[in-house]
């Protein structure tokens, strides 16, 4: 059964719909990722969830029980924020207690549950000191320990660790996992930076505009997005969108990709949705993932072989990149480093089309086979 | 250019630089002077006797020191008809100070407080009004005023003149505790709220104890000029309620007998001591504050 749910909720500032409908719920033990462009409503719906903002319309339940009237300190739940809000007149210790000192808990109770949290974190030797005297990464740490030590039933995350540098990022981010996975308390994570919702959630959500673009695993999100706004936010580099003409060509429709310096490559079309679009455009997404060079015993099966023009090699260690143009549009294909490919050579590289996948350039809806 | 040239030049310029900064500092002891120069005569004047400020040389330095005169003025001397000195008015100012600024103060706070951090709908309205307060001159609430302290049963008392300068002083401390909340995190009234910290317990533990400079700022502000006030004080106040400033004025335009200058020289200094003292203690913490503000993250 569901640990939080989110039913048709709608919040509004003035004439302003800051979130249209949104449903959500996760499971107990659950991770979700809210994920979206900055101003998409991601943190006003966590707001919503902690209490801090109302709602115009809809129900958060958490646990079964609505709590849209609780205030925020009754919904058993604890919040990092992105600053950290570490209370800057109290020492480390007592930013750690002070939910519990609120409560009314005693000093002797408050000073073990702190020290036990503090211990787990590794924040011990910091107890005494003031969050001004603390580091970024070291306020982060204490950020969490003071979430940690209420032992709340719902975690809230908003951006965590944008304010970290890019190899404490990482570190935190596998500590937060690590964390999650020890403790098993649902959490909900607000972030802006897709690397960290593929690699935190069980659960994303992508926002834009205050709408829910799509709800689902990781890995469903990332291989079968539902329109062309996921496809493009998630995953980096970014998928692929090139246009392409859709024309009859004997019992299923095929593709013409405009190619620089030769005539167009033809690509097969492979879903049944295309029936429809035949004499019009269609936008082809394709991750770089699925096209690579062509191996030495020849293509694998499901791909077809496309002669590119290279115009830029972008080695990345383990993995290098290659971008052309196809459909006027730039193009990314990776390639393994060994593959000694030179820009301004023209290679045959295969294009793995039972990845594809088809958009409505109108719509930007999915086509679906 | 050659290198002598160069050299010269160098020269030439670190000579203006010096010529520049002497003609700086001659400047600034010129502007010293020229305003230490009556603190200088009245300090000087309040401890010679009497015939010897009338024998001429206000500018001389004491032939023979005495410090009746400060004692006079202290303890002795003529405040209008009663020989008193200026101790019971400087009671009566502490009494309407110490009050006035605590409670002017404390709303200031929760004003700012609210205005930032519990924004409601016309909130900028009644901020914006509260700041006209900032630029009503005193002269224009006279009148009104002191129908409102009839009606209260507060004229002539030193609540009354409590009431008159906290509500005087509200616009300008509300201001200054309004932009310094503005810049203070809004993240951490949500964090202390997710704590369960009610209204007054965030405003107690979480926004005062980061709010020392803005605190000394508005002190040092509303104590110096709730204790200057000369107008309010004459308009409101009567015998037992009267300031110092009033009895200041009183002592020095006394009619009966000679004029006493080193004993008014002495009041007058009396009566502007406690400000100074503000300055030097708290402008130290003020300093400290800012200080400890700029290493803050």
């Amino acid at each position: 059964m569901a640990f939080l749910e989110i039913a048709r909720l709608h919040k509004d500032y003035g004439p302003v719909e800051v979130l249209r409908d949104i449903d959500l719920s996760i499971e107990e033990g659950g991770f979700l990722v809210l994920v979206g462009p900055s101003g998409c409503g991601k943190s006003t719906l966590l707001y919503t969830i902690a209490g801090l903002e109302s709602v115009t319309r809809g129900e958060v339940r958490i646990d079964g029980r609505t709590v849209n009237d609780l205030p925020p300190s009754k919904r058993d739940i604890a919040m990092v924020f992105q600053s950290y809000a570490l209370y800057p007149s109290m020492n480390v210790a007592e930013n750690m207690g002070f939910g519990m000192e609120m409560r009314g808990v005693p000093k002797a109770e408050r000073r073990r549950a702190v020290a036990e949290v503090a211990k787990t974190l590794q924040i011990e030797h910091l107890l005494e000191r003031r969050p001004a005297q603390l580091s970024g990464g070291q306020r982060q740490r204490v950020a969490m320990g003071r979430a940690l030590v209420r032992n709340p039933r719902l975690f809230l995350f908003d951006e965590p660790l944008s304010n970290l540098d890019a190899k404490l990022r990482i570190e935190m981010r596998t500590e937060i996992k690590r964390l999650h996975q020890s403790l098993g308390t649902t959490i909900v994570y607000v972030t802006h930076d897709q690397i960290e919702a593929m690699t935190l959630a069980t659960r994303i959500a992508v926002l834009k505009d205050g709408v829910l673009q799509q709800f689902g695993t990781p890995a469903e999100i990332y291989a079968d997005p539902a329109n062309l706004f996921v496809a493009d936010f998630m995953g980096s580099p970014p998928m692929n969108l090139i246009p392409a003409a859709v024309r009859a060509d004997g019992p299923s429709p095929s593709l013409l990709v405009e190619r620089a310096g030769s005539e167009p490559a033809a690509l097969p079309a492979g879903v049944k949705g295309l029936d429809a679009y035949v004499g019009r455009e269609t936008i082809l997404g394709i991750r770089p993932e699925a096209i690579t060079e062509v191996p030495a015993d020849g293509a694998a099966n499901g791909s077809t072989v496309v002669d590119c023009r290279i115009e830029v090699v972008e080695p990345a260690g383990a993995d290098t990149y290659v971008i052309t143009h196809l459909g006027g549009r730039e193009v990314v294909a990776r390639t393994s480093p060994d593959c000694g490919v030179r820009a301004g050579e023209t290679r045959p590289l295969a294009f793995r089309m039972d990845k594809a996948v088809f958009f409505d350039p109108a719509t930007h809806d999915r086509i679906r086979g | 250019m050659s290198a002598a040239a160069q050299d010269t030049a160098v020269h030439t310029a670190v000579r203006t630089g010096r010529l520049a900064r002497a003609a700086i500092y001659a400047g600034l002891l010129v502007f010293a002077v020229y305003y230490l120069l009556p603190l200088y005569v009245m300090v000087v004047n309040s401890v010679k006797p009497l015939d010897e400020i009338r024998s001429g040389d206000m500018l001389a330095l004491p032939r023979a020191f005495t410090i009746a005169p400060w004692l006079s003025a202290w303890s002795t001397a003529q405040i209008g008809v009663e020989p008193t000195g200026l101790v019971p008015y400087f009671w009566n100012t502490i009494r309407m100070v110490v009050p006035a600024v605590v409670i002017s103060t404390l709303m200031g706070a929760l004003n700012g407080y609210v205005l930032t951090k519990w924004r409601f709908r016309g909130d900028t309205v009644l901020f914006g009004c509260l700041l006209f307060a900032c630029f009503i001159p005193f002269q224009i609430v006279l009148i009104p005023m002191a129908s409102v302290l009839g009606f209260l049963n507060l004229a002539g008392t030193t609540a009354g003149l409590v009431l008159v300068h906290v509500v005087y002083g509200l616009g300008f401390t509300t201001l200054f505790f309004r932009n310094y909340y503005d810049a203070f995190p809004t993240e951490l009234v949500k964090a202390a709220q997710i704590d369960g910290a009610g209204f007054f317990r965030i405003f107690w533990r979480i926004l005062l104890p980061s709010s020392g400079p803005i605190i000394v700022v508005t002190v040092i502000w509303q104590f110096t000029n709730v204790w200057n006030d000369f107008l309010f004080g004459v308009s409101f106040s009567d015998y037992d309620s009267m300031p110092m400033t009033v009895a200041l004025n009183n002592l020095v335009s006394s009619s009966t007998g000679v004029k006493e200058y080193n004993v008014h020289f002495a009041g007058a200094i009396l009566a502007a001591l406690p400000t100074l003292v503000v300055y030097v203690v708290s402008g130290r913490y003020f300093v400290r504050g800012l200080m400890a503000g700029a290493v803050k993250g």
